[in-house]
């Protein structure tokens, strides 16, 4: 009988984490036992304060000489650090857009169309359970890149999934579609995650390891069997793909991105992405890196693919929101050309592409917010012409930021682009890198199609109108344009720092 | 009797799961086609806990029944408040997203 040995947590390591976790708890409690009318501004408190103090105390720790916690099962090296403190940005500058209410239904329950619900829409009262779902999918965004185990990754991608779920569905306008993209996002990502999860099971049993360190020593061993290698990475990947919305798991996205409220969109658009991706890094970067020959030719196949797809379909879409979510799908293949690259080079191209990608579709959903009519947004692309007319504030911000999307230089995209094909020309997929530039340019075609329509078409006289944003919603716009400027025009000093500190603890 | 066996098994449920979520209509039996494929993973946990002779393996089948738990109380209330809108739980009513 041996001895019970306590573990070691390492509380300091985790703080972030835990941070956000408290938070949402007391969001909990306040959604128990505070008034209605305290509770939108004590939630939007509490969740502000505790992203913001993770990402203060994330600061704090970046140099920690521990790089494991819990025993091994998270890793806190410097490329965690700085998935963390994008998400933690970028989940700040969302909930700014999420602060909005007008978005949100007030009684999730209540029937659309019904007597509770005309009656909750008049009460004037607001939804506040929106903020505590919030800071629970940040925490397990935050855990997910983290994760060192089999076991905490599957609890990690369940944690940033299941409120994700529920989130999509509070829309307070449009509600059939809002509940019909919850159930496509539910099914379709507990799907997934049964896929993820029987991957895990034959990669624990080819290693006889659940820690990603103990697989890594297997594949460089290679001494277990190899069918269950295979199997594993491929079920295992499939879950990611899923997760990253890669060609041919991409079906969710633009349901998803089109039925869920804007904000959430928003949220969920930037924020799952660079976690899914920074486990993805993690994964392929460590455990399975040697057994690169395995999984590398169907991984660019797949971000040949998805490349493609993503730029051609997006230029057949007639909704400003599908649009999005099909260039999203095209900017999941050009970052997979980084996990692919497999060097040092990738790695920080990656993390650069995805804090630049992130917060830029934050911006874009952010103006998506912005253009109304009688019933609501305006997602059709007909009704955005001569935008510019309208309010060249936000018709010059969305500009900006297809810019980026497409990569034109002076923007945060042209130097996360440049800087992702040169990692993986460097690694010598040099067919990868023409796919990628080509479908850049059928990429570049759609964006500025945009800008045209809204710049030099007139506008028609159809009740469409550009609102004047909360203050919140404002700073949130003018701080993404001002970081997918500056990371264009000066990119130098996030590069350098995210050279020096992006590293996996093997 | 060799533990391969409830490998085989497990792949057969699996299988199964995986077959169900893609043809069957009712949100409900889909949901419940996608628990059967996570069992088959614990399944498969399990067993390889048995093959290599340490009990991470069934620690993560643990893990997996809690999950799925939350997954339940987070689903039905979704299918729930689809099927009290529409009055149907087939997932091939719900398609008003289409381009």
């Amino acid at each position: 009988m041996t001895d019970f040995i306590v573990p070691k947590l390492s509380y300091v390591q985790l703080s972030p984490i835990l941070i956000v976790l408290g938070g949402a708890l007391i969001g909990v409690l306040i959604e128990a036992f505070l008034s209605r009318k305290v509770r939108p501004i004590a939630q939007l408190t509490i969740t502000l304060g505790s992203l913001i103090l993770a990402l203060i105390q994330l600061w704090h720790i970046r140099h920690e000489s521990s790089l494991t916690a819990a025993m091994g099962s998270v890793a806190i090296d410097g490329a965690t650090i700085l998935m963390q403190g994008s998400i933690l940005l970028i989940a700040i500058l969302a909930v700014a857009l999420i602060a909005d209410n007008e978005h949100f239904t007030v009684l999730a329950a209540a029937v659309p169309g019904s007597p509770e619900e005309r009656d909750s829409l008049q009460s004037g009262e607001k939804l506040t359970e929106v903020f505590p779902l919030t800071l629970f999918a940040v925490a397990g965004m935050l855990l997910f890149p983290a994760s060192n185990d089999l076991i905490t990754l599957f609890v990690a991608l369940e944690m940033l999934s299941l409120p994700l779920y529920l989130m999509a569905g509070l829309s307070r306008r449009r509600r059939l579609m809002s509940q019909e993209a919850a159930l496509k996002y539910f099914l379709l990502g507990a799907f997934s995650s049964a896929f993820f999860l029987f991957g895990a099971a034959y990669l624990y049993g080819y290693s006889g390891s659940v820690s990603l360190a103990g697989i890594r020593a297997a594949v460089v061993g290679g001494s277990g069997n190899d069918v269950f290698l295979l199997m594993g990475i491929a079920f295992l990947s499939i879950g990611l793909l899923f997760k990253v919305g890669a060609v041919p798991f991409h079906a969710w996205t633009p349901d998803v991105y089109q039925g869920a409220p804007t904000p959430i969109t928003a949220f969920m658009a930037a924020a799952t992405k660079v976690a899914a991706f920074g486990a993805m890094l993690r994964i392929f970067y460590t455990s399975l890196a040697n057994a690169n020959w395995d999984w590398r030719p169907m991984m660019s196949i797949i971000a040949i693919i998805t490349m493609l797809f993503g730029s051609v379909v997006a230029i057949a879409q007639r909704d400003v929101k599908r649009m999005l979510a099909y260039s999203s799908i095209a900017h999941a293949g050009f970052l997979l050309t980084g996990v692919i690259a497999l060097n040092k080079s990738g790695l920080d191209a990656s993390i650069f592409y995805l804090f630049a990608y992130g917060v830029a579709t934050v911006g874009a959903f952010g103006v998506v917010t912005l253009v109304r009519d009688s019933s609501g947004e305006v997602t059709d692309l007909n009704k955005w012409a001569g935008l510019a007319k309208r309010s060249p504030f936000a018709a010059t911000l969305f500009a900006g930021f297809l810019l980026a999307f497409a990569g034109i230089p002076l923007t945060s995209g042209f130097i996360g682009k440049f800087s992702i094909f040169s990692a993986a020309y460097e690694s010598g997929n040099k067919s990868l890198v023409i796919v990628g530039v080509l479908s850049s340019a059928i990429a570049a075609y759609f964006y500025i199609r945009v800008i045209v329509l809204m710049f030099f078409k007139d506008a028609a006289d159809d009740g469409t109108s550009v609102i004047i944003p909360s203050i919140l919603t404002r700073s949130t716009l003018i701080i993404t344009s001002v970081i997918t400027i500056l990371l264009g025009v000066y990119p130098a000093p996030l590069l350098n720092f995210i050279n020096s500190l992006a590293s996996f603890v093997r | 009797m060799n533990p391969a066996n409830y490998l085989y098994v497990s792949a057969l449920l699996f299988t199964i799961g995986a077959i169900g979520v893609v043809v069957r209509r009712n949100a409900i039996v889909v949901f419940m086609c996608v628990e059967l494929m996570l069992n088959a993973c614990n399944l498969a946990f399990v067993t390889f806990a048995r093959i290599n002779g340490n009990l991470d393996g069934q620690v993560v089948a643990f893990f997996t029944m809690v999950v799925a738990a939350c997954e339940v109380v987070v689903g039905l209330a979704i299918i729930v408040t689809i099927y009290r809108s529409r009055r149907s739980a087939s997932v091939d009513d719900a398609s008003l997203l289409k381009r």
